[in-house]
């Protein structure tokens, strides 16, 4: 759904037509720029640490479980509800987790991490479905509901097991967190990364035949080119960055780590979800004018039953990445998640207002989050300041994007 | 002689204490305009909304070619052929005029994702003999105009084959050649035998129109009278007064 003016772009090469006909999204634009300028403003005060193979390792982990669950909440946002207990559904589920793996089928190989998962997802994924029932059909507003949730999922998992931490887990689950045999290597990494090239070419080839096919306006060739070369070269760079990390002791290059294998994942059927299906196609309307989806014969129940279903679902993605990557259930994982959660969303473009978001806004907001953190932590800042950093940039940077909205429309 | 295709009988609804629509009966046969008249607040909306599904009725029944209706949302009402412009438009103004257009019937590709370019490319066939300046096929509604807003709300109501039109209030925003060609549109519709009802405050929108007028004032059908039998006085003299020519009879 974006905004096409042919006039422009065809008659005379100003600057106005050039960014016009390459058609980009400037907000998402400026989020990469503000990313990037955090980026090399952090590598310069601390002296060349945060730009290395091994920060930006380390930062994506770091990033993928709120990551994850921030693509969920920008369904729950844009469908103008809020979700605040995805911080201790994550507790919950990764404790539950932990104990089938642990206590209930230790010994049991594969099938104790797989009963674990499904275990996990089944819970998270029902938990969902009911805090969405009680939103939808008996009308308590999803703020109550879910902070309800966020006292009674974290009592819950202290009540499992009395607060005791739960170990060890499963070597094959530890995997999904991403240590240190958590990455597919170099060729693996080599593959997909090319494979992904190819995917972004065949896609604007199909893309650009199918509008031509209805007799829509198609870009000029050459900025079709300058924005798929946008596309490739990250995906690239990306690539040789988590190839230039080399394990500690053996030097074997890491390569792309599975927690952020299934960010990307995530990221990709989540954005089909949000922009290609039905499903998403109604959070929208919802959001953008509930009354109008009711009248179109849209059931908005079930719909928000679905939304909170699957944030619940994306929930337990987040709660294996955690878990594993403590190698332990906790009853305390993913404390604050929920602000962590909800801020990414907000910081990537999502609106409180409803019917505004995309999922690739909310991973950027998780990576810009997280890298203010981690850039914090090199400098030595300590943990409550980190936070003081935190709040401050959320407002800021939520009071930017209404300018640029307001300026904008 | 034909079934009417829709027939109201004594319909009621209540809002908390308020009787918004208070046993009103209402028929439309093919291929006939009925105008629906009256005061704000005279129930007008509510009563379509009866009709296209929105709102359930209290009490009352509703008949279509003769059979009873049995209409409890909107989605029901659209497999009667019903289909409906809302007064407030009912647009999501965060999508553009081909997802609002499509919305709830989304075209689909065989893999079960959206197709948006074949419903771009219908949108633009019907926006072209509603409104052929409209080009704004892909950005959000909300930052259209009034008209064009009007245009694919008017456009998604007769894009689905349509056998009874609700059209409340349908040219509020448009200008004057905007108005003319739903005029024109109206008239084309009624030729096909298309049942349309055309809700208006405003006599001189429907005068022209409308077969048959039916007034409302305070939820209560003041009388259905044929257009040309009374003048546009007369008949503003009935939303006024409430007074019904024929019988006499006062609704206060
Ligand atoms: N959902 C509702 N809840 C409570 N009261 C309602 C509701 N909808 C309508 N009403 C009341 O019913 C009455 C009739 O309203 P309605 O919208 O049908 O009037 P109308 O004839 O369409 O007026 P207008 O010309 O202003 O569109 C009004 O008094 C209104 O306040
Ligand atoms: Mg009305």
């Amino acid at each position: 759904m974006t905004a096409t003016s042919p006039a422009t772009a065809t008659t005379r090469p100003t600057a106005r037509g050039v960014l016009d006909a390459l058609d980009l999204d400037t907000r998402m634009l400026a989020m990469v720029g503000a990313l990037g300028v955090i980026w090399v403003v952090f590598d310069l005060v601390t002296g060349g640490v945060f730009l290395t193979p091994r920060n930006l390792w380390n930062l994506a982990v770091q990033t993928s479980s709120v990551a994850t669950m921030a693509t969920g909440m920008v369904l729950v946002i844009v469908a103008r509800y809020i979700d605040l207990s995805v911080g201790a559904l994550l507790g919950l589920t990764g404790m539950v987790m932990a104990v089938i793996q642990a206590r209930w089928l230790p010994g049991m190989g594969d099938i104790s991490w797989i009963a674990a998962l499904v275990g996990g997802a089944l819970l998270a994924g029902a938990v969902g479905g009911l805090q969405g029932w009680w939103i939808a059909y008996r009308g308590v507003p999803a703020f109550i509901v879910t902070l309800a949730g966020l006292l009674i999922y974290r009592g819950l998992a202290w009540w499992m097991t009395s607060g005791q931490t739960v170990a060890p887990l499963n070597p094959s689950f530890e995997v999904i967190g991403g240590g240190l045999d958590g990455s597919i290597g170099a060729f693996w990494s080599w593959v997909l990364g090319i494979a992904a090239v190819l995917a972004l070419v065949a896609r604007a080839v199909h893309a650009r035949r199918r509008r031509r096919q209805f007799g829509c306006l198609t870009r000029p060739l050459w900025a079709e080119a300058a924005v798929l070369l946008v596309q490739v070269v990250p995906v690239i760079a990306f690539v040789m960055v988590m190839n230039a990390y080399l394990q500690p002791r053996t030097g074997i290059p890491m390569g792309i780590p599975v927690p952020v294998l299934i960010v990307i994942a995530v990221t990709l059927v989540m954005t089909v979800v949000a922009t290609r299906t039905r499903f998403g196609r109604y959070v929208f309307a919802i959001g953008g004018n509930p009354e109008a989806a009711e009248l179109s014969g849209i059931n908005v129940k079930r719909i928000t039953v679905w939304i909170f279903v699957v944030m619940g679902l994306l929930v337990a993605v987040g709660a294996a990445i955690a878990t594993a990557r403590l190698k332990a259930g906790l009853n305390a994982t993913g404390e604050l998640d929920e602000l962590r959660v909800i801020a990414a969303a907000v910081i990537g473009g999502t609106s409180l207002a409803g019917g505004v978001g995309t999922i690739f806004g909310a991973v950027l907001g998780a990576l810009t989050m997280q890298s203010l953190q981690s850039g914090m932590v090199l400098l030595g800042l300590p943990s409550p300041m980190q936070n003081v950093v935190i709040g401050a940039v959320l407002v800021f940077a939520v009071w930017l994007d209404q300018s640029y909205r307001r300026g904008k429309l | 002689m034909t079934a009417p295709l829709v027939e109201m009988r004594d319909i009621s609804i209540q809002f908390g204490g308020v009787r918004a629509v208070d046993g009103v009966s209402l028929d439309l046969m093919p291929g006939e305009v009925v105008g629906l008249l009256g005061h704000n607040g005279a129930g007008k909306s509510t009563l379509i909304k009866i009709l296209s599904g929105a709102y359930q009725a209290s009490s009352g029944e509703i008949r279509v070619n003769g059979e009873p209706a049995d209409i409890r949302s909107t989605r029901d009402a659209k497999k009667y052929g019903i289909e409906t412009i809302y007064q407030t438009l009912a647009l999501a103004d965060n999508i553009d005029a081909a997802g609002n257009l499509f919305l709830g019937r989304e075209l689909m590709t065989p893999w079960g994702t959206l197709d948006e370019e074949r419903m771009a490319a219908e949108t633009r066939g019907v926006m072209q003999r509603l409104n052929p300046n409209f080009r704004n096929l892909t950005t959000p509604v909300r930052s259209l105009s009034g008209g064009q807003r009007q245009s694919v709300a008017i456009a998604r109501a007769i894009h689905f084959n349509a056998r009874i039109l609700i059209m409340d209030e349908p040219t509020a925003a448009l200008g004057p050649a905007e108005t003319r060609m739903v005029a024109d549109l109206i008239r084309q519709l009624k030729a096909e035998g298309i049942g349309i009802f055309l809700i208006s405050h405003d006599i001189h929108d429907v005068y022209d129109l409308a077969d048959r007028c039916a007034v409302m004032k305070n939820g209560k059908m003041v009388g259905v009278v044929r257009t040309k039998d009374l003048s546009k006085d007369d008949i503003l003299g009935m939303i006024i007064m409430g007074k019904n020519p024929v019988t006499g009879a006062v609704v206060y």
